[in-house]
């Protein structure tokens, strides 16, 4: 309720500036300008740990391309508009494809180069006016009418900032932008469901590029005359601060920091210089040390003090019905998964020495054995997160060794991880949602225009199953990061399971659980195979697996060591050896 | 193109090179230890030409009071944290070792500068006001950052840079300055006439690599350091202090890139923001060898130094964009020819 007063303030607020003399209103069209720029950087940065330092680049990309096309050769805005966008989603697109596969800083170097290229290029190229720029820039028609009131464009700046907001809370609110708020954490999560990282990364940088094009072109009409200063390296760090400023995990952060940075510099711009008494941008002294200090002191900027002071989210009310296609576990017995001959070596290093096991359909296999054995090795070369070098690895009908986690993820195995994956910001359920991401097919555009209502529900209602299941249901709507550790493993494995899997990997989930933790995962893990389903366990600790699992596979120094029922195993010389070091 | 023509333009790019290659090294030394980009590197270049340039006219630079301003903030930093800590009776000592060389300094400086002392001396006062201000700049900006993320330390930097940058222009102003000359000396080869300057710049960058290689190789300082830059939890765990090794990391980036601004500043005219550009190109060269190899560093200031010259006699205007572009073409190259997918720091 709260939250939606503050959005009426906020409405209202813009209502009365436009109302108000034209400097408010030229001041209020360039935060809304800038805004719309943050809110893309705010989707790269904030949410995806990604950064550019080209926005500014790509803003200038629309307004010239605007301008050029309709003073040369007199096209219309709004087809010069698709000629700037299109523009924009290809540099954006080889950009993104030569940096994001490298390290996370890759892009904002190779976005600081081409904004120094692009701004210089502006100021050299004669049919871009040089440093003069171009003038006389058609207005824009709508409906026939000529907008050149102020007051009227920037109802449409405002009209289409708000619009790009919506559309982008949609967008995090779906199943590839709960995919894409995982990124941070690095991609193998993601990837182990089915989602590809590099493109969702690739699509998350376009977007934000095509929303600073889109405030190039409005800008360009809005001014009827362009030059390079406005696009140069300088404002495309301004637009790095300007979230960092108002804070960098909220659109609402970007509206704030467009707006607290564009006051600020208009008032230290005509304070500044008389100080001084000498001309020049002294405010980037001033944003400068307010940049240092917010890092150091106030990450999340001043939207994280206001929501402190909001009430949280109203979450979406789970649905009961949950129509999700199931697979068909395959009949009790059948042979699911097949390890043959498989070998792992890093350079001279051999971690895996022609492993071999076998697991059937409903059954729960234990692999153990002491540390640096090989087991974790062994369990990333089966989810297809580490290649393999020789040997071959089944799963139903089809070969995986060689495929990739993500396709392997496609057949029907599923995964936790040794180390939590809890996404920060992230509600319980919402971590749960991303394990169903193959089981529907909702795009970025449904999610931004708000169609994926209906199957977005029913993953909810999937979730809330699995939750059920794993028995966090009173903890479904807490964020998963406030979860003890014993909680967030549960929380795993209900991520895992709402991907309804034939064959569920499970990487140490024991670890660091107390004894009544562990009784209860032991409980669950039954009931699952009751259920139908196989699992697969690597282990450490023994007590944990002899009374749950049917069969254990026992591996030292990367070879197999021993395998058969609990019971055998417990009383295998050679096992003993390796544990207690002879008896 | 004639031969002499060649020659000159050959002559200009193995200038430029040289300095490209010693900013690139110290980009690479101060990521590598600290993960900072420090693209704020090039303002050191401006600092140290226009620094010479006051104390050559008698004035006293600017830069020596924000030197003060640094060792103050640091001073006050450091306070805080030795308080919040518990350790108070280190207090003395380790403000007396933030504080006492600045004003040191700034009074040599105040006293030195008036008698116009020959070259060499104004350089080394120069030094002195410039090459603290790597360090104090790590203390107060990015050592409480140090646990941060590459991209938080990366906005770091670059908030710095627009500091540094704006603090240049209140110093000096917006008109540029050339230095006199190291020595009017010209070698005359062939038909190649080469300046008694550039000379100076290919010997000096020479030494100062042939140092840093000894240094690194050789000494015992060196080798913590390249610890640190290769694995810096090991490093800390075997006892090497990763605040000191980022310490001497950007005294040594403040160092090389005022001693590039001395060198360069008598070949080309240098504004308050002309080291940006000159930084960012050493770091074209730096990621050229992939923020890692100092001599795959090296070869790629070589690059960007020989197109930039080529480039400004085929192309002149188009010689910035040129060189920035070249990063797209390098970054493919690096990006095909990586084959794991880097991620998760």
């Amino acid at each position: 309720m709260m939250r939606r007063t503050g959005l009426i303030l906020f409405v209202t607020l813009l209502l009365a500036v436009s109302c108000s003399s034209p400097f408010y209103i030229t001041m209020g069209s360039y935060i809304g300008l800038y805004s719309l720029v943050a809110i893309g950087l705010v989707l790269l940065t904030g949410v995806t740990g990604l950064t550019s330092f080209g926005q500014a680049a790509f803003m200038g990309l629309g307004a010239y391309t605007s301008a050029v096309l309709t003073t040369q050769l007199s096209w219309s805005p709004w087809q010069t508009l698709f000629i700037a966008l299109a523009l924009t989603i290809i540099i954006a697109f080889i950009l993104g494809a030569i940096t994001l596969r490298m390290g996370g800083h890759y892009l904002p170097l190779a976005t600081i180069a081409w904004g120094i290229s692009l701004y210089f290029l502006f100021g050299t190229i004669p049919i871009l006016g040089g440093s003069n720029g171009i003038a006389d820039i058609q207005a824009l028609r709508l409906f026939g009418i000529e907008l050149r009131n102020e007051r009227l464009f920037y109802c449409i700046i405002w009209g289409v900032c708000l619009v790009a907001l919506r559309i982008s809370t949609n967008l995090l609110d779906s199943r590839e932008g709960r995919a894409i708020r995982a990124l941070k954490g690095g991609v193998s999560m993601v990837e182990a469901f089915g989602a590809s990282g590099l493109r969702l990364k690739n699509i998350v940088f376009i977007y934000s590029a095509v929303l600073a094009c889109l405030a190039g072109w409005l800008y360009a009409h809005m001014q009827r005359f362009v030059n390079p200063s406005p696009f140069g390296l300088n404002q495309g760090i301004e637009f790095l601060f300007m979230i960092t400023i108002g804070g960098s995990f909220s659109f609402w952060g970007a509206i704030t920091g467009a707006t607290v940075i564009t006051l600020l510099k208009t008032v230290l711009q005509g304070i500044l210089p008389k100080l001084i008494s000498q001309s020049g941008n002294f405010e980037i002294i001033v944003f400068g040390i307010m940049i240092v200090a917010v890092l150091q002191w106030m990450r999340g900027g001043i939207w994280a003090l206001v929501e402190r002071l909001l009430p949280p989210k109203t979450s979406r009310p789970v649905t009961d019905s949950s129509d999700l296609k199931m697979r068909t576990q395959p009949s009790r017995g059948a042979p699911l998964l097949k390890v043959e001959g498989i070998t792992k070596a890093y350079g001279g290093l051999v971690a895996v020495r022609q492993m071999s096991f076998e697991l059937s359909s409903g059954e729960i296999v234990g692999l153990i054995g002491p540390n640096g054995a090989g087991k974790s090795t062994m369990f990333n070369l089966i989810s297809g997160e580490v290649p393999r070098t020789a040997g071959s690895i089944h799963f139903g009908s089809s070969t995986i060794s060689g495929l990739h986690s993500r396709q392997i993820a496609r057949l029907g195995l599923s995964r936790t991880f040794q180390h939590v994956r809890v996404i920060p910001g992230m509600t319980t359920i919402e971590s749960v949602m991303i394990g169903a991401y193959l089981r529907t097919d909702d795009g970025i555009f449904s999610a931004g225009l708000r169609l994926n209502r209906v199957s977005d529900d029913r993953i909810r209602a999937e979730a809330a199953r699995q939750l059920r299941r794993v028995g966090l249901e009173e903890h479904m709507f807490a964020p998963a990061s406030s979860l003890s550790l014993g909680k967030q493993r549960m929380v795993e494995i209900a991520r895992a399971l709402c991907a309804d899997p034939l064959l569920l990997l499970l990487d140490e989930p024991a670890a660091g659980l107390r004894y009544l933790e562990k009784k209860e995962l032991a409980a669950l893990l039954s009931d699952l195979r009751s259920a139908g389903l196989s699992v697969l366990i690597v282990e450490h600790d023994m007590e944990f697996l002899m009374n749950l699992v049917d069969r254990i596979v026992v591996m030292e120094f990367g070879e197999k060591l021993a395998e058969g029922l609990p019971q055998e195993i417990r009383s295998n010389p050679a096992v003993l050896e390796a544990y207690l070091g002879g008896v | 193109m004639d031969l002499q023509t060649l020659l000159i333009l050959a002559q200009d790019a193995f200038t430029n090179s040289a300095v490209y290659a010693l900013l690139a090294l110290a980009l690479i030394l101060v990521f590598g230890v600290t993960r900072v980009i420090f693209v704020a590197q090039g303002e050191f270049v401006s600092y140290g030409a226009l620094t010479l340039a006051s104390i050559q006219l008698g004035v006293m630079p600017g830069t020596v009071w924000l030197l003060l301003i640094l060792a103050c903030m640091a001073a006050a930093m450091e306070t805080v944290s030795l308080l919040s800590s518990e350790a108070g009776r280190k207090l003395p000592g380790a403000l007396g070792a933030i504080l006492v060389p600045p004003f040191a300094i700034a009074a040599l400086v105040k006293v030195c500068t008036p008698l116009h002392l020959p070259l060499g001396w104004q350089v080394l006062l120069t030094m002195l006001v410039v090459m603290p201000m790597g360090p104090l700049i790590y203390r107060v900006a990015f050592r409480p950052l140090a646990d941060s993320t590459v991209l938080v330390l990366l906005i770091a930097a670059v908030a710095v840079h627009f500091v540094l940058v704006g603090l240049g222009l209140l110093f000096f102003g917006a008109e540029g300055v050339r230095t006199p000359a190291f020595s009017d000396a010209h070698l005359t080869i062939a038909h190649l006439d080469i300046s008694g300057q550039s000379l100076w710049v290919y010997a000096t960058s020479l030494v100062l690599i042939a140092m840093l290689a000894w240094f690194f190789n050789k000494t015992f300082y060196g080798k913590a350091l390249r610890a640190v830059a290769f694995n810096r939890n090991g490093a800390r765990l075997v006892g090497i202090s990763p605040h000191l090794a980022g310490t001497f990391s950007f005294a040594l980036a403040s160092a090389i890139g005022c001693l590039s601004g001395v060198l360069i500043g008598p070949l080309t005219t240098i504004y308050y923001d002309s080291g940006f550009l000159i930084g960012l190109k050493g770091f074209v060269g730096a990621i050229v060898g992939g923020m890692a190899s100092y001599p795959l560093a090296a070869a790629g200031a070589m690059i960007v130094g020989f197109s930039e010259s080529f480039s400004s006699f085929w192309l002149s205007g188009y010689k910035d964009v040129l060189v920035f572009t070249l990063i797209i073409p390098v970054l493919l190259w690096r990006s095909l020819s990586s084959t794991h997918y880097e991620e998760e720091e």
